[in-house]
């Protein structure tokens, strides 16, 4: 029962995790190059879901502040909109901004790792004729 | 210490004098020029040591600070009586053995031979080093220097008996310093907080009895060029070197740099008191009279010139330290007074040896017979450099052993006053068979037919000299004697 | 123009990395003199930098655009991130001066992508060194992991396995490292690392924290090749270009071992990783284990460039294990250590760049007869050995004798015989390779009558490196000796500073 509640209350941390681990498997235990660069990727996205899921809150919007303009979006933001021009902001109605800003970064180094990994691919491919590890191993030890 | 100071570069100089003439060595176009430059440095290096002597007689000493590496402690020298009566053997010996090297390496054409006078002046500098230091780090940052100059010179011939006598050298040499003497150093200096050599040592009341004892020993086998058993073996070995190697550095220099070490250790920072009080002086008397009296007996086997003297430069140099670990006057008197001693008629029977191998190319005892008709000069000085090892006037290692020998009596180790007269009885067993064999054997026992000449005269001048200041250090020893007092004084009176 | 020198330090070679990229196109030849001039310009600032922090004592902010802590992205130097700064950016100044004839050989179309990832990896140090922010350190660090592994790979034949494997591994290092910093700001709502200092106090207990701490230094870990996660970098160093790991061998794990540090000390304190965690202990076992595991490595190598690269495994069991310690003299010893070994590993890679390109192999065997051709690289490379031993008066003797020191003084006696197992089995190493080149080929002779099979005498040509290589290595083994000379005035006017006062 109370596991229960942890597991669900937590559910982003058990999703991050989960994704993970498939990631590190994928990395560790394939056998093809390509599939452990998916395995990378899939591990870098699941810190990305993380920090994207903390930053997250439910009912709660983008961090726009609006000054007194008549805003065309609505619903929790209206009463952001009641003060005249510097409005006390309510924090609690925005979702934390930062995270998502920082995982902008983060995705940008994901997909430039993402890209030296597919050249440096590409590469062993030229080199070996193959992308499986064991052959380019077994290659490597005949000569 | 109380002792009154000078200050003065001079120390410095004399350490740095054989290195900057490195590279004019190693530009000399010629043979001569590359030689002349080894005597100038030679003897400029002589004389200031020897203009140090009379400050240093008076009781004073001469310190100089190169650099200050961490707030306490650095690169210094401090010139005492101990450290002029070891710079004085080496600064001297390295001019009669350039003379010789210069005989030798020519009479022989050995190869390399910039490479070999370059290394030698490092080797010299390391010494004057490590005679002159202040402090434990310094002591330790020459000691290591010299152990990697005379890498180069021990394996000279580069040959694969070279590169094995090379490694054994390097193992025990390095693996020593390293492994033993460098921890027991940074031990020390985090027990005591400081590495100055002082005149009751630094240890007392910072450590307890059994680290101080460990602490010893790691010194003590830590530095083996004394070539204390186990760590001696490296000796025979390095004895592949060109004999004027052998000769300054195997007898000389590189061992002596060793039992200098050790002394100066026990005395100034280990400290006389602790050794007494906690009684490691006297574990340290038995490890050395084991040497002694084992290091006599493989030399008795030896058949090879060289090597017989190599087993009893292991003896001999035990008792430099078997005399200070009696901790009385007069043994300590004896032991640092040995180094000079024995120094003389050691370098005397390398040169023999190199003398015999330059003219005839024979190296073991056992083919010399009758060789003292042809090479007379050469084994009339190789019988008084043995009397002088055994300990005989009129020869200087007498005056020395003589001191030794009071030293036990006084301390009342009669044990070890049998040891030494029984090894002394050894050592005699060991030279005399070469001198009888050369001289004394009928003409149809001998088995040299057609007539060797002398070895090249600039091998026999050599050799003549340092004979005879063999014999004169029996009847004027004292400018070391004195100084040797003089040490002993400051260690035991301050 | 002082205030804004941290900016430009970082900032000139970030641009240069551009600017050489695009000058690969239109003019090949501009390239080495702009890369040499950013790295020069971002050598004087750091110097400037150290100079300032050194004389007035106070650590210098920079804040991007103007923004104050919390908020904006701040650059810190202190008196830790000034030395680590002047030792990265001379290292790779150096370096990249030396290694003009190997990368016009090496790389022959290729060299403006080449220097604009060398600048480009030597900027992503600078920042990791100097920024203040904990999210910034890790895009700076993928900045320079990313360039590194693209300079990797641009090296020999078997390069790029050896790459992709260090970059799964790196990669690996440094989303650990991210997901700690977002721990961190789940706990605190602070990336800034000053802030973050002050916040964390007050959260020792938390559960939270502990996480965060663990999953960053185990990061940081893998991306220094801390025993057992080392196992990318013999690969990937040895199969390297000269000139790549000229750069990438000496910095790469010395800056991570100093981010390590920056990271206990100045953000989770010594009082949390030491007093409340306790963390000293075990890691220094770890530290130890690397030293071990590195030096037996480094024997059984037979390729003297991979033998290097377990050096350097050895080399970060000694900074590790000698932070962990805990006390002044370890800690000294470890910072001093990023510092002279930088310049000791540089010394050995610029050493072994000559021999490659003398001989054209990296087999141990193939030293044969060096000392007679190659005297003065031979003087340079056997005082690098003699440092890595640790033969006074060279550096790699000082930082030992700090990391002995403060092994004897926390009583870890089981780390000062590992510092000393492996001087003795780095004494082994290097008088193996001096060996063969001394005596091999054996001559004849036994007494040499004949000159001509004479070594290294007369007879020998001596067929020296290019000047461009040799003059800039023995400047670099000469630096040694002068650092080793200075190491206490590098610890009491600099290190000193760099940790806290509480530790003693």
């Amino acid at each position: 029962m109370d596991f229960l509640t942890v597991l669900i209350s937590r559910a982003n941390y058990w999703a991050y995790i989960i994704l993970m681990m498939i990631g590190l498997y994928a990395m560790i235990a394939k056998n093809n190059l390509v599939k452990k660069i998916v395995g990378m990727s899939i591990f870098q996205t699941a810190v990305i879901l993380f920090y994207v899921s903390i930053g997250a809150k439910q009912g709660a919007t983008i961090p726009i502040l609006l000054h007194g303009h008549a805003p065309e979006t609505g619903g929790n933001l209206a009463h952001a909109a009641t003060g005249h021009g510097t409005a006390a902001v309510q924090a609690v109605n925005y979702i934390n901004p930062l995270p998502h800003v920082l995982m902008l970064t983060a995705i940008v180094v994901g997909v430039a790792t993402l890209g030296v990994a597919l050249a440096l691919a590409i590469k062993v491919y030229k080199e070996y004729g193959t992308l499986e590890e064991n052959e380019i191993n077994q290659r490597l030890r005949r000569g | 210490m109380t002792m009154e100071t000078v200050l003065s570069v001079k120390p410095f100089l004399a350490v740095l004098v054989s290195l900057v003439v490195i590279p004019f060595i190693v530009v000399s176009r010629t043979q001569n020029m590359r030689e002349s430059w080894t005597f100038i440095a030679g003897t400029i290096k002589f004389l200031l040591v020897l203009s140090m002597l009379p400050l240093v007689l008076k009781g004073k000493s001469v310190v100089y600070t190169v650099v200050q590496i961490f707030p306490d402690l650095g690169i210094a020298f401090r010139v005492d009586a101990f450290g002029m009566l070891f710079a004085l053997v080496a600064s001297s010996l390295w001019i009669v053995t350039s003379i010789y090297s210069l005989g030798y390496m020519r009479g022989l054409d050995e190869h390399s031979q910039t490479r070999y006078y370059s290394f030698f002046a490092v080797a010299l500098s390391a010494t004057i080093g490590v005679a002159f230091s202040a402090n434990l780090l310094t002591l330790y940052l020459f000691y290591e220097m010299l152990s990697l100059a005379t890498y180069p010179l021990v394996t000279h011939h580069q040959d694969r008996s070279a590169r094995t006598s090379g490694r054994k050298y390097l193992f025990y040499i390095l693996g020593g310093s390293i492994g033993l003497a460098l921890p027991a150093m940074l031990i020390t200096y985090h027990f005591t907080g400081t590495l100055d050599f002082a005149a009751h040592g630094v240890m007392a009341g910072h450590v307890n009895s059994g680290l101080a004892l460990v602490l010893s020993l790691m010194f003590l086998f830590g530095f083996a060029k004394v070539g204390i058993m186990p760590m001696h073996s490296w000796l025979p070995a390095a004895m592949v070197a060109p004999t004027p190697v052998s000769a300054l550095l195997h007898a000389v220099a590189v061992v002596k740099v060793g039992a200098f070490s050790v002394v100066r250790v026990f005395t100034g920072i280990v400290g006389v008191d602790t050794l007494a009080t906690f009684h490691i002086n006297e574990i340290i008397c038995t490890i050395a009279a084991i040497t002694v009296v084992v290091a006599s007996l493989i030399a008795l086997s030896q058949d090879e010139l060289k090597r017989r003297l190599a087993f009893s430069t292991i003896g001999q140099l035990s008792y430099i330290i078997l005399g200070v670990g009696l901790l009385s006057a007069s043994g300590m008197t004896g032991g640092m007074l040995h180094i000079a001693m024995h120094a003389f008629g050691k370098i005397t029977l390398f040169f023999c040896a190199g003398a015999i191998f330059c003219a005839t190319g024979i190296k073991n005892i056992s083919q010399m017979k009758g060789i003292g008709r042809q090479m007379p000069i050469t084994m009339t000085a190789f019988l008084i450099g043995s009397l002088s090892v055994v300990g005989l006037p009129p020869c200087g290692g007498f005056i020395s052993k003589w001191y030794l020998v009071v030293g036990t009596i006084e301390s009342g180790q009669m044990l070890l006053l049998l040891v030494l007269l029984g090894s002394s009885f050894l050592n005699a067993a060991y030279f005399f068979p070469v001198f009888y064999n050369a001289f004394f054997l009928s003409e149809p026992e001998m088995t040299f037919e057609n007539r060797v000449e002398e070895a090249p005269i600039w091998c026999v001048v050599p050799l003549t000299i340092t004979a005879g200041i063999s014999m004169v250090l029996f009847f004027y020893p004292q400018p070391f004697l004195n100084l040797a007092k003089l040490a002993v004084q400051s260690i035991n009176g301050g | 123009m002082v205030n804004t020198l941290p900016a430009l330090v970082i900032i000139v070679p970030l641009l240069a990395a551009l600017v050489v990229a695009a000058a690969g196109f239109i003019n090949k030849r501009a390239c080495f003199p702009i890369a040499v001039g950013a790295l020069s310009v971002s050598f004087l600032g750091a110097a400037a930098l150290l100079v300032r922090v050194v004389n007035t004592g106070v650590a210098i902010e920079y804040r991007f655009a103007g923004w104050a802590a919390p908020m904006g992205i701040v650059y810190v130097i202190d008196h830790l991130s000034a030395l680590v700064l002047v030792v990265i950016t001379a290292v790779a100044l150096v370096n990249l001066v030396s290694s003009k004839q190997t990368i016009d050989r090496e790389f022959k179309d290729k060299e403006g992508a080449f220097l604009s990832l060398y600048v480009l990896f030597t900027a992503g140090l600078i920042g990791m060194t100097a920024t203040g922010d904990a999210f910034n350190l890790y895009v700076l660090l993928e900045i320079a992991s990313l360039s590194g592994y693209a300079l990797i790979g641009l090296g020999k034949t078997r390069a790029p396995l050896a790459t992709l494997n260090y970059l799964f591994l790196g990669t690996i290092g440094a989303t650990f490292y991210l997901l700690g910093v977002g721990y961190l700001y789940i706990a605190t709502g602070s990336l800034n690392m000053a802030d973050l200092a002050a916040i964390l106090p007050g959260m020792q207990n938390s559960g939270i924290v502990l996480f965060a701490f663990i999953i960053m230094l185990s990061g940081l870990f893998v991306k220094m090749a801390l025993f057992p996660v080392h196992g990318w970098l013999p690969g990937a160093y040895s199969q390297s270009s000269s000139a790549a790991a000229g750069l990438i061998a000496p910095l790469t794990t010395k800056v991570t071992v100093y981010i390590m540090v920056r990271i206990c000390l100045n953000l989770f304190s010594v009082d949390y990783t030491f007093h409340h965690l306790n963390a000293g202990d075990i890691l220094v076992w770890v530290a130890i284990a690397t030293i071990v595991f590195g030096s037996l490595s480094a024997l059984a190598q037979t390729d003297y460039k991979k033998m290097l690269t377990y050096i350097i495994i050895a080399e970060v069991g000694y900074m590790v294990g000698g932070f962990f310690l805990g006390n002044r003299m370890g800690m000294s010893g470890a910072i001093l250590h990023i510092v002279n070994d930088a310049v000791m590993t540089l010394c050995l890679f610029m050493a072994a760049g000559i021999f490659l390109w003398k001989t054209g192999t990296e087999e141990r065997g193939d030293l044969k007869g060096l000392f007679g051709s190659m005297p003065f690289t031979m003087a340079g490379f056997v005082l690098a050995g003699l440092s890595i031993i640790g033969v006074p008066p060279t550096c790699g003797f000082f930082s030992k004798w700090y990391l002995v020191s403060g092994g004897i003084a926390a009583g870890q006696y089981a780390f000062v015989a590992a510092l000393i197992f492996s001087s003795l089995i780095n004494a082994v190493l290097f008088f193996r390779l001096f060996e063969i080149s001394y005596f091999e080929p054996f001559a004849d002779h036994h007494h040499g009558s004949d000159k001509s099979a004479g070594h290294g005498g007369a007879g020998a040509v001596i067929r020296e490196a290019p000047m461009a290589m040799l003059v800039p290595f023995l400047f670099v083994s000469i630096m040694l000796l002068v650092l080793g000379i200075y190491s206490g005035r590098i610890v009491t006017n600099i290190i000193h500073f760099a940790i806290p006062a509480g530790v003693i």
